[in-house]
């Protein structure tokens, strides 16, 4: 391996390791929030992809369907709890949040066909207006009733949401794979190094969206209600701060930042519905990396992912999943040496 | 419910299993027989995840090895299947074990999310390697003959499948009841009590992980050699959480809820495939997996215990016979009274920038009752723990009977002869008084784990028992040893901690706080029964408690602890009297 091959390999790793550090982040972000480690984030930014490829063919996505799925769902969720709790006058506002805003949202992407034949900008926008509301219905439909079990019980739901998911992704996406236009033909050349516009239009959203994150959090309220819940759900709780509405709100900003990975790979890399899982599991390695907590220790650990998946393929493809998945073992025997272990969250 | 009314349950479910091939179609023995092959899997998970608490997503990978294995040496290399057997156990063992060796001192979801990456790259391998037909898999697998006859119809492998799903339920029961099953019992809620009862969490751990393990290479065995036919998907991770699933409707932690739960999701999975394109006719086969994944999180939301939890509160409790006399077990010869037993010699230990004991030295001599006391935050819990391993000093030396144990193992301590009780009561509260009495006998028996599967140590099971009923009777807790410990109010579980304490025949009993909670009556039946383990059982006690009336009248000897230092030791009398111990407690009585 001369240095030509070294440098191409080294840059389409970071490429490939900054879409998952968009991903890995926003696991950390639900995980520190809410205990759950939501493996289907992969998915979700494989049916962002799709999603953008539907619009592009000028058909309505899958995703409209899917939303409006879990939108019925997550509304009889909602009002069957109401009713048992006694709180029937609530009925109206949980119809007009779990039913009608994201109904209303499928129904602008809908009725805007004709605008987003023309435009590039409008199809991301509205894949992403699409994506949104998927990952907050999930949480109140498969999370909330167990939001007290355990991390490992909720491990076990995603995991089991994630093979669901794959399957509804089958459903209402078709088995054929996808690949969007391209949105840059740009090559930047330095000296023997090129680096072609894509690939620097991803690195640059892994930054500014993280860049973003970090001022979501230290400079607006809800950001701060969030790093609030992250550290101490009932101290959160005592201070005014719903954990729920926290917990929804991490949703959201996770997807967007799943939802935005997608986009970028898409034209890059051909997806399927059922590609989100390797996709997510390697984000999953950056973020464990990172502990779950840290966020530059998840971008550092995602964009490591990227370049040893970018070398590992090199020397021999056939093996590339087993390396990044076999180094996962001796990461999380150095994360669990490292971190602190408190008995009292133990299930006894 | 009787002990003859549960031997005929199960004589009638063998009796049934025998004659289902006359009477069932061979489709329905076919289901049948998957269904036997997924119980042995779930089975293994119900022992290490229900019982042990070591949740495991990998384990489609192993039933893969032992399958690949046995169809390479048969289908590729002309051997007997036999021989497949054997070499898909030893591979599958020591993977399991290697693996296990790495990977089980995770912590929690670590160990899982561990499991998730071994499995994702075994099962990548099989795609993968040369020689294992890539994911084209391995055909024309020969059936499995005993003797001369072939078993290739599906009844005929059948009865094989069962009769070691039967072997196997056998075994599990009879190892859940003995010395290493109450160990891997006992892991679920915390490693701090397993290790001060003398067992090593980490090997009671390898051998519950190797042991799921080798129940998933029969389970791929006789996959590989019933379906003659053997790809990589089958052994993929979906297929991990489809055992996972298993065993937890069954009712995780129950071996035979592992054979009812991999009926339910076979059968409930074959009802899915056969009607649900009646519902919609466009679905394909990934609808399934929507079908039970969706089926399986609305079981997890709604009734995480499992069917046979569900099904065990309507029958009625089965009646255990109090344990009989039994030959006694053997006891420790206890050092002559008033020679030096414990030495703390200047014992320091920080938390970053906070010493919490700083250069604290004392002597405990044998037969004495020691008090340490001291006001809030002087260090008293953490000079215990010290002691008894669970922390580490810094600097300074403790030694015990003459042995240095300053860096000893915390399960090493314990085996020497130093039993505790904990200021946060720790007990298996799903566990009976009675067996959380035994696991303190756990490091004065001996019975291995093959001993405990073959029920070669009832013997020493007897008298463990016996021994367990009489440290029950001596606190006061004798008369229901099969409640539940969690039943019992906060006051008795402190006294099933000292019962459990003085089952491992300690020559040191070390008591944080025991008279916390008590009311007065209990309390001076607590001391008088500390008491009389000094004056009758030669044992040495070390006690922390806060109570003072209960403490003077109680201890030969005070050490005062204040601020991480040792403010004082000496007679109670001399020790009250003192100043600097007034000061401590009320803050100056100028």
């Amino acid at each position: 391996m001369d240095f030509d091959i070294a440098s191409i390999l080294a840059i389409d790793g970071l490429a490939s390791g900054a879409i998952y550090v968009l991903i890995a982040i926003g696991t950390v972000l639900i995980f520190t929030v809410t205990r759950v480690v939501f493996i289907p984030f992969g998915d979700i930014a494989a049916f962002t992809a799709l999603t953008l490829a539907a619009l592009e063919m000028g058909r309505l996505p899958g995703t409209a369907g899917l939303v409006v799925v879990l939108a019925g769902m997550a509304t009889l969720v909602e009002v069957v709890a109401l009713l048992r709790n006694g709180r029937a006058h609530e009925i109206p506002g949980a119809l007009l949040y779990y039913l009608a805003l994201p109904l209303a949202l499928v129904g602008v992407v809908w009725l805007s066909e004709p605008l987003y034949q023309s435009s590039m900008v409008l199809r991301i926008l509205f894949s992403l207006i699409l994506i949104l509301p998927i990952a907050p219905l999930l949480d109140r439909i498969v999370y909330r009733p167990i939001a007290d079990a355990s991390v490992l019980m909720l491990l076990i739901v995603s995991m089991a949401l994630h093979f669901a998911l794959v399957g509804l992704g089958l459903l209402f996406f078709g088995p054929e794979g996808v690949r969007t236009e391209p949105m840059t033909d740009a090559i930047f050349e330095f000296g023997s190094i090129m680096i072609t516009g894509q690939a620097a239009l991803i690195m640059f959203a892994a930054v500014l969206f993280s860049g973003l994150l970090y001022l979501f959090f230290d400079f607006t309220l809800i950001g701060k209600s969030l790093r609030a819940t992250a550290v101490n759900r009932s101290g959160a709780r005592l201070m005014g701060i719903r954990p729920e509405r926290s917990g929804t709100i991490a949703y959201i900003v996770g997807s967007l930042m799943a939802g935005v990975s997608g986009i970028l790979i898409a034209p890059v890399n051909t997806m399927f519905y059922d590609s989100g899982f390797l996709l997510g599991l390697r984000a999953f390695v950056g973020a464990i990396i990172g502990g779950l907590v840290s966020y530059p220790g998840t971008a550092i650990g995602s964009l490591f992912v990227g370049v040893l998946e970018s070398f590992a393929s090199f020397q021999s493809s056939a093996f590339k999943d087993v390396i990044v998945f076999s180094l996962l073992i001796p990461i999380l025997i150095w994360r669990s040496i490292v971190s602190v272990h408190t008995e009292e969250h133990d299930e006894e | 419910m009787s002990r003859f009314t549960l031997r005929l349950a199960v004589l009638i479910a063998v009796l049934a299993l025998v004659g289902a091939p006359f009477l069932l179609g061979a489709f329905t023995i076919t289901l049948m027989n998957y269904v036997g092959i997924y119980a042995l899997v779930a089975i293994g998970l119900a022992l290490l995840t229900g019982v042990g608490g070591l949740v495991s997503f990998g384990q489609a990978a192993f039933v893969g090895l032992a399958a690949y294995s046995s169809a390479w040496v048969t289908a590729l290399n002309g051997g007997s299947p036999w021989i497949g057997l054997l070499l898909g156990i030893v591979i599958t063992c020591a993977v399991a074990f290697i693996l296990g060796l790495i990977t089980l001192r995770l912590q929690g979801h670590y160990l899982s999310l561990s499991t998730i990456a071994w499995g994702l790259a075994i099962g990548f391998l099989f795609g993968n390697v040369e020689g294992l037909g890539k994911h084209n898999g391995i055909a024309s697998i020969p059936p499995i003959s005993i003797g001369s006859v072939s078993l290739v119809e599906s009844w005929q492998i059948y009865y094989l499948i069962w009769a070691v799903v039967c072997v196997v339920l056998l075994l599990v029961y009879n190892l859940l009841d003995s010395r290493i099953g109450r160990a891997m019992r006992a892991l679920r809620g915390g490693n701090t009590l397993v290790e001060s009862l003398g067992i090593n969490v980490f090997w009671i751990k390898v051998t519950c992980f190797v042991f799921a393990a080798f129940l998933a290479a029969l389970s791929g065995w006789l996959y590989a050699h019933l379906s003659r036919f053997i790809s990589p998907t089958p052994f993929e991770p979906l297929m991990g959480i489809e055992y996972l699933m298993m065993a937890m409707v069954g009712g995780a932690g129950s071996p035979i809820g592992g054979v009812i739960g991999a009926a339910i999701v076979t059968l409930l999975k074959n009802f899915v495939q056969d009607y649900l394109h009646y519902i919609i006719p466009s679905g394909t086969g990934q609808l399934e997996v929507v079908a039970y994944a969706g089926l399986f999180i609305v079981f997890l939301q709604y009734a995480r215990g499992g069917v046979v939890a569900w099904v065990q509160q309507y029958l009625p409790a089965t009646a255990i016979p109090r344990p009989s006399q039994a030959t006694p077990l053997a006891r420790r010869d206890k050092p002559a009274a008033g020679t030096p037993l414990l030495k703390v010699d200047q014992a320091e230990r920080r938390f970053g920038g906070l010493i919490a004991v700083n250069k604290v030295s004392f002597d405990v001599n044998a037969g004495e009752i020691l008090g340490l006391i001291g006001p809030n935050g002087a260090g008293k819990s953490t000079m215990f723990n010290l002691l008894t391993g669970a922390l580490q000093t810094n600097s300074g030396s403790i030694t015990f009977a003459g042995k240095d144990i300053t860096r000893t193992r915390q399960s090493n301590i314990a085996q020497a002869g130093i039993a505790r009780t904990f200021q946060h009561v720790k007990l298996r509260p799903k566990m009976t008084l009675l067996d959380n009495v035994m696991l303190g006998a756990y490091p004065r028996t001996h019975t291995g784990l093959f001993s405990g599967l073959f029920r070669l140590n009832r013997a020493e099971e007897a008298s463990a028992r016996y021994d367990a009923l009489q440290q029950l009777e001596r606190v006061g807790l004798g008369d229901k040893p099969f409640e539940l410990a969690g039943n019992l109010p906060l006051g008795n579980q402190r006294i099933l901690e000292i019962a459990r304490a003085l089952a491992a025949d300690p020559v040191l009993l070390v008591l944080d706080e025991p008279a916390a909670g008590l009311r007065r009556g209990e309390k001076q039946q607590l001391a008088a029964l500390l008491k009389s383990l000094r004056d009758n059982d030669k044992l040495t006690i070390l006690l922390v408690e806060h109570d003072m009336e209960f403490v003077m009248g109680l201890v030969d000897r005070l050490v005062v602890m204040d601020f991480g230092e040792k403010l004082i030791e000496g007679q109670p009398e001399a020790v009250r009297e003192d100043p600097r111990v007034q000061e401590a407690y009320l803050g100056g009585t100028a």
